[in-house]
């Protein structure tokens, strides 16, 4: 049927679905010229319509209605007698039968992709946003239901926003009291305000119009009321604004988490779903994370891992224990409900929408040791290596943290290394998309730090090693940042750091001293200091230039960048001229400061390069004086 | 004034429980208008109530209603005991039909308004006595009352079939050509939209 696949094109309900359908639909060519008998029957009352006083307009309406006006036929026979453009001036009057006789039509029709756009083209939004300010109930309900069904497509919504239609739609669902919903006309004025603003909810911009009117503590006064037919467009509406951090805040301070939570035990599987879904958006932020758990949402997610056969509610369950996962309390509590073990078995034959999130998760849940083991046991590293040769970017990335996470067990290492999961990471540098590279290299570090007979493994990838210093030419700074970090692995096997001294490593790290950033400083100096350990290499990065800004790392306020730069100064200071330009940069002061330091590496570090730069200092006195 | 003040009182009293749907105060402010129009209306029946021109002026100032058939039929329906003249009584009942009723009520009031002869059915003629001047634009090359008569078949259809509807160009044709109440409130349950289907006969509120 062409309306069901014309909704699959624009309500992909996606938070940024300005990907929706926008150009002029096209219209699927008619087998046969002959005209329907639905054709002919619209016609006539079409006639009625236009050229009858109010009485006999709605006689024709009424009738009009009996067609089945889900057919596709009976939607385009109205669109082709030129009915639709009398509909829409009948709700330009003031005969209130007759708006109310359209819209009961127009909202059934508005189903179809073309009669939608079609409607927007002749102008029919902007008065049916007029017709919310009618003081008849029923009216506006049945302008709100059509709205939601027009406001498919992005140009729609626009024009909605621009009549001042999102201010309008909240205001008539916050004129009814949730408390005394119980009336029919009551409920449905709400379900149809709610659709509506779910259906306009779908663009950035209006996201920002509802909040501006008020709409975020009407969704959290409406999210407490029972009916499912009212809460569906509720939730759909904040888990579609989710995206937004002003949201995501409201949620957490109009303690709206209750309710999401209470809602993932209803009976509804689409209620559901958009309540996971909310709960995937929102977790990005630490303190959802945790008001979840408070909450004592994580079990009922849990629990839904066995609706297998439901794949939307599948992927945006997956999805909310991916990003609360997150937190390492909650992986606790993960535990305690034996998810990882279900997660493991949700590895194979499912759809790509699961896989991300279901991987997404494992490597989150890695965070612990003991789920390292018991993926293992569970027969989930050969899978997940499998994974290793995807094609989807976004799956990639999460398999790459997983395989990282599990490659942190020794015992899981060994695993990897025999399904060549080390090389497929390896190749995984070559990808395009920096994203993937990053995680890939950063999933390195781990492999190449537990692997048996590690140097050797890498020296085994043809090639490998002149790939990863050349990504030190990246313009990506994750990238840098994650190629710096496993460079500082490989590095400690002498002879690979002598082929990637080859290759020119020296002068590439040295050309990225001049950053800022502190997790890059980091790295890099932790990538100096392991380099450092071969042949020539502390003069070359003296010669390089890398000294100076490293000093400057020193003023740093974060500890770990002190501790990898403290690190790589005291191997740099085995070169006298280093130590001459560290003293002139002011480092023995600022490493004073570290060496009472309850870091024990870095106090050693910060004390070891202090007395290589007073050694010299003093032979040079001793010399100058005799 | 038609009462004393004794007799006043007790009939506002008796109004109010047997109209239902208005306050005393209500209905003291409708019997004060009763009386304002019999003071209006000649002397003819003695001051116990006005005649048609008086109600049909009435209706036309108060609710706007100027179709004479509707208005012809409405003060029947008012003169329930079929004197010509509408007594305070059946003024106050009558008013609380077409401000106040119920569905119920409401649907008895317009099907009894378009039931033109009182035999209980709507008939094809009587549809097309209320609906004759309801076309405005008509084709030059169609007979005038083509149209109408066309009209009349559809709500007929709509109205009158007590089968699931079929698009009426399929549909054979056969039943008795007349909508009874329970056709007409079977269908204005429906839809309520055809509660007023055959003209306006109640007041517009907005």
């Amino acid at each position: 049927i062409f309306s069901k696949a014309s909704s699959s094109l624009e309500d992909v309900g996606e938070s940024s679905s300005e990907t929706d359908e926008d150009e002029q639909p096209v219209r699927r060519q008619e087998g046969s010229t002959d005209l329907s008998a639905e054709y002919w029957g619209i016609q006539k009352l079409a006639k009625y319509v236009k050229g009858g006083d109010p009485t006999a307009t709605v006689i024709a309406l009424c009738s009009m209605k009996d067609f089945n006006l889900s057919e596709e036929t009976c939607q385009l026979a109205i669109k082709d007698t030129g009915c639709l453009e009398v509909l829409i001036n009948l709700l330009d009057t003031e005969e209130i039968k007759c708006q109310t006789g359209s819209l009961k039509i127009l909202k059934e029709i508005s189903q179809n992709i073309l009669i939608r756009h079609a409607i927007a083209d002749l102008g029919g939004l902007e008065i049916m946003v007029k017709i919310l300010d009618s003081p008849d109930t029923d009216i506006k309900c049945l302008a709100a239901e059509t709205i939601a069904n027009v406001a498919r497509f992005k140009r729609a919504r626009k024009t909605v926003r621009q009549h001042g239609g999102i201010k309008r739609l909240v205001e008539l669902l916050e004129s009814i009291s949730v408390a005394s919903s119980y009336q029919a006309k009551d409920i449905e004025t709400a379900r149809c305000a709610a659709l509506a603003l779910w259906s306009c909810s779908r663009s950035t911009k209006n996201k920002k119009a509802i909040r501006k009117a008020g709409g975020i503590p009407l969704l959290a006064r409406w999210l407490k009321c029972s009916h499912t037919n009212i809460l569906i467009p509720i939730v759909g509406t904040l888990q579609e604004c989710a995206s937004e951090p002003s949201y995501r805040l409201a949620i957490r301070t109009e303690g709206m988490i209750e309710n999401l939570v209470k809602n993932l035990s209803s009976e509804h599987e689409e209620l559901q779903m958009h309540c996971a879904s909310a709960i995937f958006k929102c977790a990005e932020d630490e303190e959802i994370r945790d008001l979840v758990r408070k909450h004592e949402g994580l079990q009922p997610l849990s629990v839904l891992l066995d609706k297998s056969e439901n794949k939307q509610l599948l992927a945006a369950v997956t999805g909310a224990i991916w990003k609360c996962a997150i937190s390492r309390e909650n992986v606790l509590k993960f535990q305690e409900y034996k998810t990882v073990e279900t997660l493991v078995t949700l590895l194979t034959d499912q759809p790509e929408e699961v896989l991300i999130n279901v991987i997404g998760a494992l490597g989150e849940c890695c965070q612990e040791e003991e789920n390292r083991g018991t993926i293992r046991r569970c027969g989930g590293i050969a899978p997940i290596v499998k994974l290793l040769t995807a094609t989807n970017q976004a799956l990639l990335v999460n398999v790459n943290k997983a395989v990282g996470g599990c490659a942190m067990d020794p015992e899981n290492m060994l695993i990897i290394d025999s399904l060549d999961g080390v090389r497929l990471l390896w190749s995984l540098l070559k990808n395009p998309n920096p994203d993937v590279q990053a995680s890939a290299a950063w999933a390195l570090c781990p492999c190449v730090e537990n692997a048996k007979n590690s140097g050797e493994m890498v020296r085994s990838f043809v090639g490998g090693l002149e790939l990863i210093v050349n990504l030190l030419k990246s313009k990506d700074r994750e990238v840098l940042t994650s190629v710096c970090a496993a460079i500082a692995n490989i590095a400690k096997d002498q002879e690979n750091l002598a082929v990637m001294t080859d290759h020119g490593v020296v002068p590439l790290l040295s050309k990225l001293a001049n950053t800022n950033n502190n997790k890059l400083r980091r790295h890099l100096a932790e990538a100096i200091a392991h380099c450092c350990l071969w042949g020539s290499n502390r003069v070359a990065f003296g010669e390089t230039k890398a000294v100076a800004p490293l000093a400057r790392y020193l003023k740093s306020k974060d500890p770990l960048v002190h501790r990898a730069t403290a690190q790589a100064l005291y191997q740099l200071s085995e070169d006298p001229n280093n130590c001459v330009i560290m003293h002139e940069n002011g480092v023995v002061k600022l490493l004073l400061a570290m060496v009472g330091s309850t870091d024990d590496t870095l106090q050693e570090a910060a004390a070891g390069c202090i007395a290589n730069i007073r050694r010299l200092a003093l032979a040079a006195e001793k010399a100058k004086y005799g | 004034a038609a009462m004393s003040r004794k007799g006043g009182k007790l009939l506002v009293d008796s109004l109010t429980r047997s109209a239902k749907h208005f306050t005393k105060s209500e209905v003291e402010c409708l019997v004060k208008l009763f009386d304002t129009l019999v003071a209006k209306a000649s002397s003819q029946f003695a001051g116990a109530g006005f005649d048609r021109t008086v109600f049909r002026d009435t209706l036309y100032n108060a609710f706007g209603m100027t179709d004479d058939v509707v208005l012809d039929r409405v003060f029947s329906i008012f003169d329930k005991g079929n004197t010509g003249c509408i007594t305070v009584v059946e003024w106050v009942e009558g008013l609380a039909v077409l401000l106040r009723g119920t569905l119920e009520e409401k649907m008895k009031y317009c099907f009894a308004v378009y039931d033109l002869n009182g035999d209980g059915y709507i008939s094809k003629e009587e549809m097309f006595q209320m609906l004759k001047h309801s076309l405005l634009i008509q084709p030059a090359d169609e007979e005038p009352d083509e149209g109408v008569k066309d009209l009349v078949e559809i709500a007929l259809k709509k109205m009158a079939s007590t089968c699931l509807f079929v698009p009426f160009l399929l549909q054979d044709y056969d039943h008795d050509g007349k909508i009874s109440f329970t056709d007409f409130e079977t269908a204005v349950r429906e839809e309520n939209l055809l509660l007023e289907a055959f003209g306006p006969c109640l007041p517009d509120i907005k």
